[in-house]
């Protein structure tokens, strides 16, 4: 169109006024078939449309709606049996139907429900979110507090700790679906073999890991510096507390990174990569994995989810099978053991709903029926914070085959899980996380010490908030 | 691009055309007009206009405390001080510092080679050559964070051959050296055959002269070949730097691999993502585009300012 303007310039005859009006028709068809061509696009790509967009519009589904003629909410989400969960929704209501996209993992789905947010439109009715991320969402008025659509309905399904990490204040923006509660994952093979048992403290797992490396025997754990998440959990863990936040006081944030809580911890890890203990290598790649399947690490500090991740990435198989084993978490005070989580989701609603109250129906209809749960939780896929799944006795009963047929819920995952108390997260969980990964990576290279590391990463965080407009306390 | 830089020199045909054109009738103009009407459009659509709402976005500064202000300039000022821009923008400058000559020399060594030598061996190099530039950026980036794999890759079993410890080049210390690498890989094949096509296009009699003066191979190449393909020599020079200097593609794909190697800050450009699409600040990171925008001007200036009696594509 802003070509057909500049054609306008030349004025005079009659044949002149033809051919300008030949041109501007000419621009106005290739302007219509650069429409058609974006359009067409739209149109075929509709399953697994990765390009964002996507995600309001009804007509771009992975799934098949059963009961077409029933109002339609779009949802983004990537749990591995997503499919099977939408199709049981569906099945089961006759409300309201579930449309599902898989625009990426994590990072990947939040880059575009960001873009979605400065765009004002683009975004799904109900998105997967990790619950260390709400805050940050939330913050930027994206998600809806969901409290008064339903929620004393559900509520005690979940415990306490759970509705914490999903809440900012009193409002509540998620509808918890798996947790992360912490474990040691150990080789009972390397154990075996250099005679020790699984460490309780962390001064035992350092004990432990200096007795395999003085025989030889590979490295004990690894520090990687892409899973700063892991880190927190450790340091909340030691008794820090990173930030305080509360939407009544939305200006206010309180930034504790730096404490002796999290110095010590950061110190601890870094004596065991400076002492050649633990490896150094970014955790969920190739290469890491091919390490774990190789034997080169004993243990691996991570969660419930891990089994499932493991066994799907190839760990445990042949040889290996029943090798793994899983035990608490090491503790820093044993008298007062701590349990931590690392990890685990929640189906928001967000701003841009066009319907919220049905859009809430689905976010708290989603995972939540028993076929759903008992497929997440017999195939590792997820640690089920429901409780009808939580406290079913098949569920603690569950030999975990990854482990040898150990019953690693009831020993290990479901105590954790009870008594993990929940954690605050903040608006800056992302700027943090890169924060951290830096100086992770810095101090896994030796060029910084942990309390060194600590002092900078709260520098940098304050910096990032007093720069966002916030009053840090 | 390869009928650009040879030799052949149609310029004055163009000059004759150029002198009329202020007498041209509007009819003529206008067909002129149509015919670069669609190119036009999506110009504009395309091209100016996203730059400039980028450069309308950047005027302003968005906090989550706060909200949206105008602040005209202040998001720049903040980017020339910031340390992860001119960290970034530091390393890409080092980076083509390096870069640019090795990538230079070899492909003007395999072009000059190739040349000479006129075997069926020559003609399917200078496919093999030229193939990585086929291989898309992500792939190349993956395959050589493969390589570079301590467990999987080649390089412990080679080095392990000799006893000693292989080079991870996807650490902080080597990463510099692992990406340099992988560039050089995929794009020395491209400029080899855009200097081997400016060889092609010099005159052969001119070697001929040069023997019967009695000049060897080695005056002939550094006397003739080399002098004559300088234009095309700028050329690959101008694209690699600004190429360079927009680093993105490779560190953003190895960063899945070396998170504690590459920060979300490596580069100016990637630090322009981070803070756009992964922190939510669009207008920041639109001021960091057009500052990092601003650097490569001031390179390219200052490299055709050092080169401006010998270059003649560009002027």
């Amino acid at each position: 169109m802003l070509f057909a303007a500049d054609l306008s310039i030349p004025k005079g005859t009659h044949a002149m006024k033809r051919k300008h009006f030949l041109s501007a028709v000419a621009t106005l068809v290739l302007a219509g078939s650069l429409a058609a061509c974006s359009s067409d696009d739209d149109g075929t790509n509709s399953s697994s449309d990765s390009s964002g967009g996507g995600g309001s519009d009804a007509a771009n589904c992975t799934n098949t709606i059963p009961k077409p003629d029933l109002p339609a909410v779009t949802l983004w989400a990537w749990y591995p049996n997503m499919e099977l969960v939408v199709d049981n929704f569906n099945e089961l209501n006759d409300e309201v139907q579930v449309c599902w996209t898989n625009v990426g993992e994590g990072g990947d789905e939040y880059e575009k429900f960001q873009t979605a947010i400065a765009a004002g439109t683009g975004a799904p009715d109900v998105i997967m979110i990790e619950a260390d991320r709400i805050p940050t969402f939330q913050v930027q008025d994206a998600l809806v507090d969901i409290s008064d659509y339903g929620f004393e309905e559900v509520r005690e399904n979940y415990s306490e700790g759970a509705w914490q990490d999903v809440s900012v204040g009193d409002a509540v923006y998620g509808v918890p679906v798996d947790g992360g509660p912490m474990g040691m994952i150990y080789r009972k093979d390397i154990f075996e073999q250099y005679g020790i048992t699984p460490p309780t403290t962390w001064a035992e797992y350092e004990q432990a890991a200096q007795t395999v490396r003085d025989a030889g025997g590979p490295l004990f754990g690894d520090l990687g510096a892409n899973v700063p998440a892991v880190m927190m959990a450790l340091q909340i863990q030691n008794g820090a507390d990173p930030f305080t936040y509360d939407t009544d006081n939305p200006e206010n944030i309180g930034i504790a990174l730096n404490d002796e809580a999290s110095k010590e911890v950061l110190d601890y890890w870094g004596g065991l990569v400076e002492k050649g203990l633990v490896g150094t290598q970014d955790q969920f790649t190739p290469e890491y994995i091919s390490g774990v399947i190789n034997g080169d690490y004993a243990t691996y500090i991570s969660a419930a989810w891990a089994p499932g991740y493991l066994t799907g990435a190839g760990v445990g198989e042949g040889t290996d099978a029943g090798q793994f084993a899983v035990a608490p978490l090491p503790q820093w005070d044993p008298a007062n053991p701590v349990q931590v989580n690392w990890g685990g989701s929640a189906f928001s609603v967000t701003s841009q709903a066009s319907d919220p109250e049905l859009a809430a129906q689905a976010a708290f209809g989603l995972y939540a029926d028993e076929a759903s749960l008992t497929d997440g939780w017999t195939n590792q896929v997820i640690f089920p914070l429901n409780l009808n799944a939580l406290e079913d006795p098949a569920f603690a009963d569950l030999q975990v085959e990854f482990f040898g047929g150990q019953q690693a819920n009831k020993e290990v995952y479901i105590p954790a899980a009870n008594a993990y108390e929940g954690f605050t997260y903040s608006p800056l969980q992302q700027y943090y996380y890169d924060a951290m990964t830096e100086q992770l990576g810095a101090l896994n290279e030796g060029s910084i010490t942990g309390s060194e590391a600590a002092d900078r990463l709260q520098e940098d965080v304050v910096g990032y908030a007093e720069e966002q407009g916030f009053t840090v306390e | 691009m390869t009928l650009q830089i040879t030799e052949t020199a149609p310029p004055r045909t163009e000059k004759k055309s150029r002198r009329k054109a202020g007498k041209t009738p509007l009819r003529e103009q206008l067909i002129g007009w149509l015919f670069i009407g669609p190119f036009g459009l999506v110009f504009l659509a395309f091209l100016v206009a996203p730059l400039v709402y980028a450069l309308y976005l950047s005027l302003f500064r968005k906090a989550m405390i706060g909200g949206t202000s105008f602040v005209l300039l202040e998001n720049y000022t903040k980017a020339f001080t910031d340390p992860s821009f001119l960290d970034g923008a530091w390393f890409v400058i080092r980076f083509s510092l390096v870069l640019i000559p090795v990538q230079m020399l070899i492909s003007l060594a395999m072009a000059l080679i190739l040349d000479i030598v006129t075997s069926r061996f020559a003609r399917f190099s200078r496919l093999m050559i030229f193939l990585p530039y086929a291989i898309p950026a992500v792939i190349g980036a993956l395959m050589w964070g493969f390589l570079y794999s301590k467990n999987f890759g080649p390089l412990g079993d080679v080095f392990g051959l000799f006893g000693a410890t292989a080079p991870d080049f996807l650490s902080r210390d080597l990463i510099f050296y692992g990406l340099l690498n992988i560039v050089t890989w995929q794009w020395a094949g491209y400029y080899m055959i855009i200097l081997y096509a400016a060889l092609q296009g010099i005159d052969p009699t001119l070697y001929e002269a040069a023997r019967i003066d009695g000049a060897g191979n080695w005056q002939i190449t550094l006397r003739i070949k080399i002098p004559l393909i300088t234009p095309a020599l700028l050329l690959i020079l101008v694209f690699a730097l600004i190429g360079t200097l927009q680093f993105f593609n490779e560190p953003k794909i190895l960063r899945d691999l070396a998170a504690g190697a590459i920060g979300p800050d490596f580069t100016p450009n990637m630090y322009a993502y981070q803070q756009a699409f992964g922190l939510a600040n669009f207008n920041y990171g639109s001021a960091i585009s057009f500052a990092l925008g601003a650097v490569v001007f001031v390179c390219v200036y200052i490299f055709l300012f050092a080169t401006r009696k010998r270059g003649s594509f560009l002027s």
